[in-house]
């Protein structure tokens, strides 16, 4: 814990600010730099970093909570193969509260179902061997920091020839939805903080083409408040000199060209494919789909349900709020009908959705 | 005792039921071969006002590093009196077995429900065993009740705290929840954290007869750890409580814990903790008082009620930021990227 003492470090605290406000004085406007990553809102709002900015310095929560940009219908999906007879649903527990448009995981347990909250994928291999009558499904939700454990599970289960192991695949990739906001006429991104741990996979060079197509400086930043603030430095600097780079201030991790073993990995099991966003809609591309060769693990191709066909909550703000455009005051549910005992939108539900970390931290 | 596993026969009320009591549960809970056999105990009123308190308890997995359900629920029920300001006098246990619980695992259960009602100088006057089919409960649920004496007039409560008072606590936060955790199957996270599971009555008698009146409130943060028990009490007193980051023990691998599975330790149970709102003028002997107890030598003077307000809790964060407290909503989940 000496690691995470260190940058948490008050006088340095102080230092970084003192640089923030020295960096913008004189500069004319405001600036907007998103957190794309829900580890950074968390943190954002945990140590109140919020309040200690400059006034012209705003940030604003992006789209990287996977739980809170999974779609409706995937949670209906879950929800249909939970009733499914002698299946067991093994998922993180996050999925577990994700209404769906008329049920979720936690009412299907309750009502009988066989849900179990794991760890790691691994643990639902082992389930499968465990259970050799059953068929056990693993959500895979997630981006690049969980896709390649799901990778090794299925390499996995294929090498102990499971024929009861399945995955419902759901994972997005990065940066394909920063360039969609950052395309979005509505929004004014003046840079990113770009996520650390996706970024350790990837690595830092995955945002030049963000970068090269849209001007908007890219900072590849931890997750401890030092970090965020030396991020937001960063960016400033950048902002104000008018120039548009990649820079990784996470340096202690983050490689210009990521984990290759990693990226290896999960190119073997997945291949990119386009996918559905809550509150963004479709990106070309932002997906991972089973590769064909390992489509016998691919719950959606090989364990037939009925889905009900996905109903919205009315009045809920998550795609807004997911997209950056409102923040969760804005949201005539947020803390009257949405609160995490019951939530209404994911971005309440996971302990990285905006919604939650303003209910739990907010002012 | 014939079988090495409880049998649905043992809650029956008939022969198998007197084997287990008669040379099982009643020895080893009241160190008496003989049991009395009548439907009540029988108790001397004692002076004072009485503090009567129950909690049920149904941990999993029964046994934790550092304890097991049994010590955790005397060690509950007697915290519970104490934070009355009383003096814990008797307990009541109600057992609810899952048919095939190892007669061992209940023994040393026992075992450790005897040792904590000694430690806590409470006796086990009264009980109840039943037995359930398998899988209508899950191996072993435990209910106390509690009788406790309050000797002195003071009115400490969950509604006195006042502005100006400092808060302690006896010592590092999230202990219980983490240990309870990691224990969990399925988690293969190595740690040497323990429960703090302990009985405070003799810390909070020492601060009752040394602090009087200066001191306003005691409540035991269990589950919803720190930050909702400070919620309630911001609640129960109108007022706004100020805490101060940098100045929560949290043991560095209850805090590496929290760190990988996202969980903040303001927000995990603790079993062995109390805080305690005390005038300014008394802190320092307070947290004396705390440091010289054995299950005190963290103690910390952690915040203060700073204003008059509608139930606020705020933490001045270790960078200098501010941040609300809420109680805690729903399970803590463990993070997914």
């Amino acid at each position: 814990m000496k690691h995470q003492n260190e940058y948490r470090d008050p006088e340095l605290a102080r230092l970084q600010l003192e640089a923030i406000r020295q960096t913008i004085d004189g500069y004319d406007g405001s600036m907007t730099f998103m957190e794309v990553c829900g580890t950074h809102t968390m943190a954002i709002y945990q140590h109140g970093v919020r309040a200690l900015l400059p006034e012209q310095v705003r940030l604003i929560s992006g789209p990287g909570c996977p739980v809170c940009v999974t779609p409706v219908g995937f949670v209906d999906q879950a929800v249909a193969l939970a009733r499914r007879a002698d299946t067991i649903i093994a998922t993180f527990g996050d999925m577990v509260r994700v209404p769906g448009s008329s049920s979720s995981l936690l009412e299907e347990q309750a009502r009988g179902a066989s849900i179990k909250i794991v760890y790691s994928p691994l643990d639902a291999v082992a389930l499968a061997e465990k259970h050799p009558d059953r068929d056990v499904v693993f959500l895979g939700v997630g981006f690049e920091t969980t896709a390649p454990t799901v990778a090794g599970a299925i390499l996995t289960a294929a090498r102990k020839k499971l024929d009861n192991f399945f995955v419902l695949c759901s994972h997005k990739t990065m940066p394909g939805p920063m360039a969609a906001l950052a395309g979005d006429p509505e929004l004014q991104v003046d840079g990113y903080l770009c996520p650390a741990h996706v970024s350790a996979i990837i690595g830092a060079n995955a945002y030049q083409s963000l970068v090269d197509a849209y001007q908007v400086p890219c900072v590849v930043t931890g997750f401890e408040p030092l970090d965020v603030l030396q991020g937001v430095l960063m960016l400033a600097k950048q902002t104000v000199a008018g120039e548009a780079h990649v820079e990784t201030q996470y340096r202690r991790v983050v490689k210009a060209e990521g984990n290759l073993k990693a990226q290896q990995l999960l190119a073997q099991v997945f291949e990119p494919g386009d996918a559905r966003w809550r509150g963004i809609g479709d990106i070309p591309n932002s997906g991972l789909r089973i590769r064909a060769e390992f489509s016998h693990f691919d719950a959606a191709t090989q364990l037939h349900v009925e889905v009900e066909p996905p109903v919205e909550h009315k009045g809920c703000l998550c795609g807004e709020i997911l997209k950056g455009k409102v923040r969760p005051n804005d949201c005539p549910l947020f803390r009257t009908v949405c609160t995490p005992e019951d939530p209404v939108g994911a971005c309440m539900v996971s302990s990285e959705g905006t919604c939650a970390a303003e209910y739990k931290y907010g002012t | 005792m014939k079988s090495d596993v409880i049998l649905l026969g043992h809650g029956s009320g008939g022969k198998l039921s007197h084997d287990l009591l008669d040379n099982l549960i009643v020895p080893t809970l009241s160190g008496i071969g003989q049991r009395d056999q009548n439907d009540a105990a029988v108790l001397a009123a004692p002076n004072g006002r009485l503090a009567f308190t129950t909690d049920s308890y149904v941990v999993d997995p029964i046994f934790f590093a550092g304890g097991n359900i049994g010590d955790l629920a005397i060690h509950g029920t007697v915290n519970d009196l104490a934070m009355a300001g009383a003096t814990p006098l008797a307990i009541s246990v109600g057992l609810i077995i899952e048919e095939g619980l190892p007669v061992e695992d209940l023994r040393t259960i026992l075992e450790s429900m005897r040792d904590a009602a000694q430690q806590a100088e409470v006796k086990i006057v009264t009980g109840d065993t039943k037995v359930v089919p398998r899988g209508k409960a899950d191996k072993l649920f435990i209910n106390t009740s509690g009788i406790g004496v309050i000797e002195h007039d003071l009115q400490i409560s969950g509604i006195n705290a006042q502005v100006g008072d400092k808060i302690l606590i006896n010592g590092t936060i999230g202990d219980h929840g983490m240990a309870v955790l990691v224990s969990r199957e399925g988690l293969e996270l190595e740690s040497n954290i323990t429960t703090d599971s302990a009985p405070l009555s003799s810390m909070v008698a020492e601060l009752v007869a040394k602090l009087g009146p200066q001191l306003h409130t005691l409540r035991d943060p269990t589950r919803g750890g720190v930050a909702t028990t400070l919620k309630e009490i911001a609640l129960q007193s109108q007022v706004e409580i100020t805490l101060q980051e940098t100045a929560l023990p949290v043991d560095r691998s209850v805090a590496g814990a929290c760190a990988i599975l996202g969980l903040d330790p303001l927000f995990v149970a603790n079993e062995g903790k109390l805080l305690a709102f005390v005038t300014p003028e008394v802190a320092d002997q307070a947290l004396r008082i705390m440091q010289s107890h054995k299950h005190g030598k963290q103690a910390a003077i952690i915040g203060e009620v700073t204003a008059i307000a509608a139930g606020k809790v705020r933490l001045q964060t270790s960078i200098g930021g501010l941040r609300a407290i809420e109680m805690l909503a729903g399970e803590q989940l463990p993070r997914i990227c």
